[in-house]
């Protein structure tokens, strides 16, 4: 009898402590549930939210802006222009590898700083050849580098986009003007998306982004630049917030040389019309079957 | 004994199991208390990851999936091997693996608790899981592969839940399992056992930008090692549970084990030749990532040490099981079944997730090494799966040898050696 009192007792013991030892190890969620509203965690899909619950949604994210980052900012859900279809093309003639580009980038969208990151990679080549293998993304010297050439690489928002049909959940998918979008409150940080698009345009938020308040760019696009939150997905979206209200994409705008050319396909008379008409056209990895809207051509 | 007795017997019967899962010699408190150890160093690594973010792994936007991604699959394959001696014992009527096809079911259960917790250690959002839940979030079926991998994943554990559990129950009456009950099923999860593997493969060849992985021969790859690590587990457990408990298996599933494995190992050997061949041989970009995993390339090479042992592991292992002396000793036969699993556990992990993403798709070499934090969570995570299989182990055996029934069988003295066979 005794034996088995014994026993009992030591497995109570055993189970009190086990239990305890669970609740210790996990206590860092403390913090993590604290970030973690209700509402948040229910919310649907944005294609599912009615016009009451996005503004609801858009509400809390400014006032989450305000109390995490001590910035005051605007977020707008801006949609998509009846027969517009966005394209950009890109001279590699007239690219020098500045990478000012890729630093708009960073500072339009509201990118992490500790990181750097961007949406764009500039590749640095060698002439005469089209060996990406030979490309290099890190260099560190003054530019342009004799007998190189610039590649600088971003969102295709292919047409035929892997990343879209990979996402389990459709937290991405292509809006009606051609640009590939997430909802970064619908994605689960899966990351496949990541591994399958060819074009390494994808980027996970490893961490909360960190941004000074001083720095936060206030105009915000529900879809596009406002901060993300940690553990989802982000990547180029032809800087939608400001395109969908006919202003240029921030990496066209800081382009010294006019590399850069961005437009509305469906219009003949714009620029895009004239460069695809006019010019060399190609496309990367066109082998793959993604069908970028983004081309890329010689000024000769 | 009408339906409705089984509303008052099957709750006793979860609460005698659960009884069960807490009783044991000193050995199994043991065994489960560094179990649990382990599992709570995980846990808290996880706990980490959640509030700090993914940037506590070695991971990043060149390489967005490592070790725990690299278990998953090992993981399915194992799940999927499990099932599958299955066949020696149902379609060639096998009638000694009967026996131990129980114990594939707990193993392959085990196995995906296993997957479906590296799946949610992987996930940037894990209170986000139900946006993957069919009929609840968004599902993007049937054009995501991963959807499908969550249908099959899940289909597999319930059929492996619901066969063990059926036999089990039944035997726990004393009664004779019907066999419209459970073999249908059986048949069902051979063919299940496949689809998983091959669904998990065609996550990744799938994806026409990852040279590497765009491969024909990835899913007939992933089914020869899944035909190694499950036999070669249940090998080694077959031998434990011999030692351990009182139920005695006889040679025969050992050797006909056995004998699957020699063609396996070199079956799986022979694939890795002809993709070396095929990549090296052409040369271009798609030769690079297998360069980069054998050799190294422009200096860099964290992989070449982890995919020669794989190698060296699976030779070792096709060697020992060749030699004549595997035949009569047990220590060759251990050793080969040890370096087989561990071999497969490379080459379908850190071998063929990373070089996926090394070169990255703009060509650039950005190596992967785990963090503490993922060696941490990974090695939670086994433990728990350990958990999980001790603990079916156990309480199907003691079923098994008749020393849990519902009714004590009157006289019954019987130990496992002459207990009859539970399926039939
Ligand atoms: S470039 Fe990549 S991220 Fe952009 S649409 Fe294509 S596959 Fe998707
Ligand atoms: S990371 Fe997000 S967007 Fe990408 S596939 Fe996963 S859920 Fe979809």
């Amino acid at each position: 009898m005794t034996q088995t009192t014994r026993r009992v007792a030591l497995k109570v013991l055993g189970a009190t402590l086990g239990a305890s030892a669970f609740a210790h190890a996990m206590e860092p969620l403390r913090a993590w549930s604290k970030d973690l509203s209700l509402d948040q965690f229910l919310q649907r899909h944005y294609k599912e939210l009615t016009s009451e619950e996005l503004a609801e949604g858009i509400r809390r994210l400014e006032r989450e802006t305000r109390e995490e980052y001590g910035r005051e900012v605007t977020i707008r859900d801006i949609r998509p222009q009846e027969g517009v279809q966005f394209g950009y093309a890109l001279s590699l003639s007239v690219c020098i590898g500045c990478r000012k580009c890729a630093e708009a980038c960073h500072v339009e969208n509201n990118h992490d700083r500790r990181t750097n990151n961007s949406y764009i990679r500039v590749l640095e080549m060698d002439q005469g050849s089209f060996d990406m293998e030979k490309g290099d993304a890190t260099y560190e010297h003054a530019v342009p580098a004799k007998g190189k050439y610039y590649m600088p690489v971003q969102c295709q928002q292919c047409d035929n986009a892997p990343c879209v049909k990979v996402c389990p959940v459709q937290a991405t998918w292509k809006e009606p003007d051609g640009i590939v979008a997430v909802d970064y409150n619908w994605c689960i940080g899966c990351r496949y998306c990541e591994a399958a698009c060819p074009y390494h345009a994808r980027r996970f938020n490893w961490t909360k982004p960190e941004v000074p308040a001083g720095e936060i760019n206030p105009d915000q696009g529900y879809l596009s630049n406002r901060i993300r939150p940690q553990g989802v997905v982000e990547k180029c979206t032809f800087c939608l917030h400001r395109t969908r209200e006919g202003r240029m994409p921030a990496c066209l705008e800081a382009c010294p040389t006019g590399a850069r050319v961005f437009g509305n396909l469906l219009d003949p008379k714009s620029e895009i019309r004239w460069v695809l008409e006019n010019k060399r056209i190609f496309v990367l990895k066109e082998e793959l079957g993604t069908r970028p809207r983004f081309f890329y051509f010689f000024d000769v | 004994m009408g339906k409705d007795t089984h509303a008052i017997t099957y709750p006793r019967f979860l609460l005698r199991v659960i009884g069960q899962s807490f009783e044991g010699s000193w050995r199994f408190y043991l065994w489960m208390t560094v179990l649990t150890a382990i599992a709570l160093v995980g846990a808290n690594a996880w706990a980490h990851q959640l509030v700090e973010g993914m940037r506590v792994t070695g991971m990043s936007d060149h390489v967005s999936w490592g070790l725990y991604i690299a278990n998953f699959t090992f993981g399915v394959g194992l799940a999927a091997g499990a099932v599958m001696m299955v066949i020696p014992a149902y379609l060639y009527d096998d009638h000694e693996m009967h026996d131990v096809v129980i114990l594939g079911e707990l193993l392959a259960i085990a196995a995906i608790v296993m997957c479906l917790l590296f799946i949610v250690a992987d996930m940037g959002r894990p209170d986000r899981f139900w946006h993957i839940l069919p009929g609840l979030g968004r599902f993007n079926w049937p054009i995501s592969m991963l959807t499908w991998d969550v249908i099959v994943l899940n289909g597999y554990l319930f059929i492996n839940l619901h066969i063990s559990g059926y036999l089990i129950y039944t035997r726990y009456l004393g009664r004779k399992p019907d066999r419209k009950w459970y073999l249908p099923f059986v048949f069902l999860s051979i063919g299940w056992a496949v689809s998983i593997h091959t669904v998990t493969a065609f996550l990744y060849s799938g994806l026409g930008g990852r040279p590497f992985w765009n491969s024909a021969l990835l899913a007939p790859r992933f089914i020869a090692s899944a035909f190694i690590t499950g036999p070669a587990f249940v090998i080694l457990l077959l031998q434990l549970v011999a030692r351990l408990t009182r139920l005695r298996v006889g040679d025969g599933p050992i050797r006909t084990l056995t004998s699957v494995l020699r063609v396996t190992v070199l079956l799986n050997l022979f694939m890795l030749g002809s993709e070396l061949f095929t990549s090296l041989y052409t040369g271009g970009t798609h030769s690079t990532a297998v360069t980069y995993l054998f050799f190294g390339l422009h200096g860099k090479s964290a992989l070449v040490p982890w995919i020669w042992s794989a190698v060296a592991l699976n030779v070792a292992s096709a060697a020992l099981l060749h030699l004549p002396a595997s035949r009569g000793s047990r220590a060759f036969l251990n050793a080969a079944c040890v370096a087989a699993f561990a071999g497969v556990w490379i080459e379908k992990g850190m071998g063929l997730i990373i070089p996926g993403f090394v070169p990255s798709t703009l060509h650039e070499l950005v190596e992967y090494v785990p963090s503490m934090a993922e060696w941490k969570i990974t090695a939670g995570i086994w433990a728990v799966g350990f958990m999980v299989l001790t603990i079916a182990i156990k309480v199907a055996l003691t079923v098994l040898t008749g020393e849990m029934a519902v009714e004590p069988r009157s006289g019954d003295t019987r130990t496992g050696e002459h207990a009859p066979p539970l399926m039939h």
